[in-house]
């Protein structure tokens, strides 16, 4: 019996059927003929439904823990307070989806209906979706390699009736990888209008950004711009300001001045926003330290 | 001509010949036959490269950014103060490599010998393998699917001349993906001893962390305990403590009290342990934490 292959590069990639793991497989012949490459027809389908969404953001860091999420709510947030934009906030962090808890929004299910998936809408003109509503629990782990979730994620795309939008946010999981490379190629034809990517000001937080710029530049996904988190604490008691991650190679400033992008603001450590997530309630922060980036400004 | 599936579950996978998307697909009836679960001979390979090490800890959080790789410098270098301790750290965080930095060892490269890789060493008893040694520079970005980071984790089991070793730590990415499956496949037949879970007290991380906990369950891999890092920070100015990231649902206690597991200990947010000579500091708190 033939056997088949452990290390199979995968029958997208271009390795396929051409690879040293490929040997022997009874695929080979037809992944070396390029038959994977054809195109997912699932991306003219999403080209389809993307065309009554205006704009398309991402927010990528190479870095976990910086602040995506809470970033993506309350940009979220913030666009939908102007009553007539429409924003659609999706989460495609499968093992880890935090935006149902920050936007309030635990124990939300999922509707189908005719024309698809129906968001959970926060507020009229604030729709949400994630893995996190189709969880039994909270708790409950989605334990998936990447072929799963780029499936689950090329459903969020594909089968959400999300309507007439202004902003599509999309809230990424840390890395390079599956649900990164995913996102873009289902986009590929829908056209990305750019990426936000978050920071916080230590070097071991900027060397994990560098790598996602370097994947930006690499799939050609337009950087909108760099958002420092977590720059510095105010004490409550003495007004002393503390750098926790401290910036000693020049925090996302040097780094933007380096790379030549935009510094679109800096948001400090503020115990209200990791309360106000918990509670669920977006705290604005003061127009001189942070603005939501515009395309415009692209 | 045919159309191979893009929604392959993947050769290994339960569902491999008999989902949906095999229909069609010219290995159908290979995969469904089973041949794609015969066991991976690595794990045989990994188990025999594993004889030499007594203990594997893995360091795990389902959270991002809670300290995972900070904990594993930390906890390495804490029980390689023994010197007659002999220390491996590897991470097997792919796309954000944070242990060369964190270790001091950037710009540091692999050996190749007859015996396999060879790990770079920070002390005679203290040897450290990452993909970071591998890139041509600090930012490069590894840009892989699933398939190539297991075959890279299985490369790091199988390939890497780790020697004698008494303590195994190995640092991860966060999530419930690729990564923690397949190292906890690829160790199955070596035992891995336990892991250690990371948080922070604030409930959006604990959520992540009881995910890993369910995770951890489901493979069956024993958990050591649960260390809360970030727990509160005292003002060096006025030393009033704050609660940056607020413990609203009673932090890291109150989920172990919940699922009955042990509270190693709590660490607190200090400037000191992020800056980049971390590496100089010998002393760790974690030292006594791990009796295994």
């Amino acid at each position: 019996m033939e056997e088949v292959p452990h290390d199979c590069p995968g029958v997208d990639s271009a390795q396929a059927g051409r690879g040293a793991s490929c040997q022997g497989c009874p695929n080979q012949r037809l992944c070396a003929s390029g038959a994977g490459a054809t195109p997912d027809p699932a991306i003219e389908e999403i080209k389809e439904k993307m065309k009554t969404v205006k704009h398309k953001i991402l927010v990528l860091s190479g870095k976990g823990g910086v602040g995506k999420s809470t970033f993506s709510a309350h940009l979220a947030h913030g666009l939908a307070e102007d009553e007539n934009t429409q924003v659609a906030l999706l989460d495609i962090d499968i093992c880890g989806p935090s935006i149902p808890k920050i936007m309030g929004l635990e124990g939300e299910q999922v509707h189908q209906s005719g024309s698809g998936w129906s968001p959970v809408y926060v507020d009229e003109n604030l729709g949400v979706m994630s893995v996190g509503f189709l969880l039994s629990s909270p708790d409950d782990a989605v334990i998936w390699r990447g072929p799963k979730k780029n499936g689950m994620i090329k459903q969020f795309l594909r089968d959400v009736d999300w309507g007439e939008v202004d902003y599509l946010i999309v809230d990424t999981p840390p890395g390079t990888s599956d649900e990164h490379l995913s996102v873009v190629q289902y986009l590929t034809a829908a056209r990305i209008d750019g990426a936000v990517l978050i920071t916080t000001p230590q070097e071991v937080s900027l060397q994990d950004v560098r790598k996602e710029i370097n994947f930006c530049r690499k799939v050609k996904l337009p950087i909108i711009g760099v958002v420092e988190n977590m720059s510095g604490f105010i004490c409550p008691n003495c007004k002393k300001e503390s750098q926790i991650f401290p910036p000693t190679t020049g925090g996302a400033a040097a780094m933007c001045q380096d790379l030549k992008l935009p510094l679109l603001g800096r948001v400090p450590l503020d115990p209200h926003i990791g309360g106000a997530v918990t509670k669920a309630s977006p705290f604005w922060l003061k127009p001189q330290t942070h603005r939501p980036p515009s395309p415009t400004e692209a």
